[in-house]
């Protein structure tokens, strides 16, 4: 995994001393503040929740790592979302799935190792009608295929060996 | 402060009428995020330049999801006194053909109408609330969904917004818990208890603080009715939040909202602000001496966070695991405070029965089950969508009429409701009508309200274990009974679709479903079985094919299944072999090609491609 520099646990604490006061209700808030500014929680911001909110950092590590959304490492520049929810899989999200995880080379929840994509499946998006549905940072591609995807990811790969 | 709403309903009701009746020609666009994933997003950036190509003005208004995913993206165009003739699966190259059809040459193209909606005639056009797809809806919760722009807050004004929060402020507390009551609203998140009688406890329990709570997790997959009402009218659940909060005595107000929703919080966010400005939020609304503060807390991706006390402990900022009731959230919830919890739609239909009256609501649907539902129809029809309708509704008809059957004409195999807490319905359940009741007798549950419908090639083992997958994972882990019992049922269920089932293991499928329906300590855990247990009683012979015959008659478990190029049919135009990702199908062009079945991993992607049918599945 290729190294991505981040800020310093003191750095961290300002910038979440600036945007929420020390209540345990905001641990989840804060972590979801940080993976929005980095793309993931880095040990550092952790420490400085831990910090800030005067509580252990076993109990931060506890509870994010409780929760699906929050990433531990570096994300991908595009993030491929297969849903998996009940509509899209009748209509075989599951093989897209497998297909696209042994195309690409990572499990799913993987990074490749450029860091330009991550592969994650969830269990529903919410657009059931349009099922299957395939999301690519950040938008909704509807009635999709092995096919349709493998073009789409091969079409941005292609776009960022250019740049 | 009342005056001021007054005038400025009076007013809002001015500019619909002149939205309704205007001068200018209207064109509506479902922007919602199926819409706009659909090529709404690109429609209504197209729209402008083409409308000056053609010379021609209107007035271009953004709504929220009518529930006709199936037709999206939908595009209705309104000319002055006439109802809005709808257009469905709009693309780039359509639009400028239908604005020039309708509006230059007075000939709505037939290729792409649809048909009107609203009041009066369009020449020989069908009117839609008259078809199947439409007919059969009543809607109440969805009532401004696809017809106001979720945005303007006149639009929800002039269709009688927030009469229901003015009239419940003229009234006692206890007096807006009784109408509740008389309704007969239950809760639609699931549970379908009794709403009022939710609401009387948390009023009379003690506390210095209490808490309102709006549960809008939505995690079941399958599932996207809060969502859309959340983006097509949050005004609704917001007024239903603040009549609620009024009558249990709750100043502050939380929404729970899932993360995988942006829109439906930014929409939420834009219709608070708005709130403030006609004085329904914050201090002294209308006038009351009434305060209330909402504020807004995203998940963070844990399905069962949409379990009451897992939610309140997450909010807290816990990991999000349930705890054992008694005592029970309204006596003590959040932060140990009176707290009650009511889902999106529960609070979708507050204001309409505080608006029209407990009577009126309690006129739709059953006697045991008032009301309308919402929807999520999807899996194997021809109308996948969202839909409302009354309670009592046979599955038939929503299968076959509002759904527009079944594609291909493939025979009904079973409807799934409840999501992964619910079961299978198999054929004879056709003309069951959809009550709380009636649901739990066959062995599944109401549900939030995801509706899949499977077809003949669909395997009900497989969809077991679909279901135990998914709530395997999202199992807490703090009782027994739910982590360790799932895990080997799931694993049984894996063992079955591998063909490698054994003698004995459906009955211990249902031994242990059984136990950890009455150990576990949450409704995760206690309707963790449903799936497997009613699959096993509607479909036992399915079981005992994978078991017994190594057979998968639903064609669709991989190691029970076998695919082979039918040499009659096959013209040799290899798009599946250039598909095949292991390499498995050979032949020479424009010759009948062969699978490897040594090399083939079912993937099925051979079936998908091909355009003469010539891949077999057995």
């Amino acid at each position: 995994m290729a190294d991505v520099p981040t800020l310093s646990p003191d750095v961290w604490r300002k910038q979440i001393a600036g945007e929420y006061a020390s209540k345990p209700e905001y641990l989840i808030p804060i972590l979801q503040y940080i993976q929005e500014d980095a793309g993931y929680l880095p040990p550092e911001a952790m420490l400085a929740t831990a910090r800030h909110l005067r509580i252990p950092e076993s109990k931060v590590y506890g509870v994010a790592s409780f929760y699906a959304q929050f990433n531990f490492e570096p994300q991908g520049e595009h993030r491929i979302t297969i849903c998996r929810g009940t509509a899209c899989h009748v209509k075989g999200s599951g093989r897209i799935e497998s297909e696209l995880s042994s195309h690409m080379g990572v499990p799913p929840g993987g990074t490749t190792e450029d860091l330009l994509f991550t592969l994650e499946a969830v269990a529903c998006v919410g657009a059931c009608a349009l099922a299957p549905v395939v999301v690519v940072s950040g938008e909704v591609h509807a009635d999709q295929s092995v096919a349709s995807v493998k073009k789409t990811v091969d079409k941005l790969k292609k776009k960022s060996q250019k740049e | 402060m009342t005056v001021n709403l007054d005038q400025r309903i009076q007013s809002a009701k001015e500019n619909w009428k002149a939205l309704q009746q205007g001068d200018d020609v209207r064109i509506y666009v479902g922007s919602a995020t199926c819409g706009l994933a659909a090529g709404a997003r690109g429609l209504l950036d197209q729209l402008p330049g083409a409308l000056g190509d053609l010379d021609l003005e209107a007035r271009v208004v953004p709504v929220g999801c009518i529930g006709m995913c199936f037709a999206e993206p939908l595009v209705d165009i309104q000319e002055p006194g006439k109802p809005r003739v709808s257009y469905r699966n709009v693309t780039a190259k359509a639009l400028p053909k239908i604005l020039e059809g309708q509006l230059k040459n007075g000939g709505p193209p037939e290729k792409w109408v649809f048909g009107t909606l609203g009041e009066g005639q369009y020449g020989e056009l069908g009117r839609l609330e008259e078809m199947a797809v439409l007919g059969p809806q009543f809607r109440i919760a969805l009532r401004n969904c696809g017809w106001i722009d979720p945005t303007s807050l006149d639009h929800y004004l002039a269709r009688g917004g927030y009469k229901g929060l003015q009239r419940a402020l003229d009234m006692k507390p206890e007096e807006v818990i009784q109408e509740v009551v008389d309704s007969g609203l239950r809760g639609r998140g699931g549970g379908g208890f009794p709403t009022g009688l939710k609401w009387k406890f948390c009023r009379g329990a003690k506390g210095d603080q209490k808490y309102l709570i709006c549960n809008a997790d939505e995690g079941d997959p399958g599932a996207f009715m809060d969502r859309s009402v959340l983006e097509g009218d949050p005004h609704a659940v917001l007024e239903g939040m603040a009549i609620a909060a009024y009558a249990i005595g709750a100043t502050v107000a939380y929404i729970y909202i899932r993360a995988e929703y942006p829109l439906a919080v930014q929409r939420l966010r834009h219709a608070m602000d708005q709130m403030r400005e006609i004085g329904v939020l914050g201090k002294d609304l209308l006038g009351s001496g009434f305060d209330l503060e909402i504020k807004i807390k995203e998940g963070a991706g844990a399905f069962v966070c949409g379990e009451e006390t897992a939610l309140i402990a997450s909010i807290e900022g816990q990991r999000g695991m349930p705890r054992p009731r008694p005592p029970f959230p309204a006596n003590k919830g959040l932060f140990g405070m009176p707290s009650n919890v009511n889902n999106v739609e529960t609070f979708g239909n507050v204001a309409s029965i505080l608006r029209e009256g407990a009577k009126w609501y309690a006129g739709n649907g059953t006697t045991e089950s008032p009301g309308t539902k919402t929807f999520a129809l999807t899996g194997k029809v021809n109308n996948p969508g969202l839909i409302e309708v009354p309670m009592g509704i046979t599955l038939r008809d929503v299968v076959y009429n509002v759904g527009g059957g079944i594609p291909g004409d493939r025979p009904f195999k079973a409807a799934q409701t409840g999501g992964p807490s619910g079961g299978c319905l198999p054929e004879r359940f056709l003309d069951t009508p959809i009550e709380y009741a009636t649901l739990a007798k066959a062995g599944s549950i109401m549900g939030s309200g995801g509706l899949v419908i499977m077809d003949d090639l669909t395997c009900t083992v497989d969809i077991a274990r679909y279901f135990l997958t998914f709530t395997q994972n999202e199992s807490c882990g703090k009782c027994t009974p739910c982590r360790v019992g799932t895990r080997e049922m799931l694993t049984i269920l894996e063992r079955i679709c591998d063909g490698k089932g054994k003698e004995g293991d459906i009955e211990l499928l249902e031994e242990l479903g059984e136990s950890i329906k009455k150990a576990s300590l949450c409704g995760l855990g206690q309707t963790a079985p449903n799936p497997a247990l009613t699959t096993i009683k509607y479909f036992r012979e399915e079981y005992e094919a994978h078991i017994r015959d190594h057979k998968c008659p639903g064609k669709t478990c991989k190691a029970l299944i076998k695919f082979t190029i039918d040499p009659e049919a096959c013209t040799g135009c290899r798009l599946c072999s250039r598909q095949c990702s292991v390499g498995a199908i050979t032949g020479e062009k424009k010759q009948p090609h062969v699978i490897d079945q040594d090399k083939c991993i079912q993937c099925g992607v051979c079936f998908d491609v091909c355009k003469f049918d010539s891949v077999i599945v057995e």
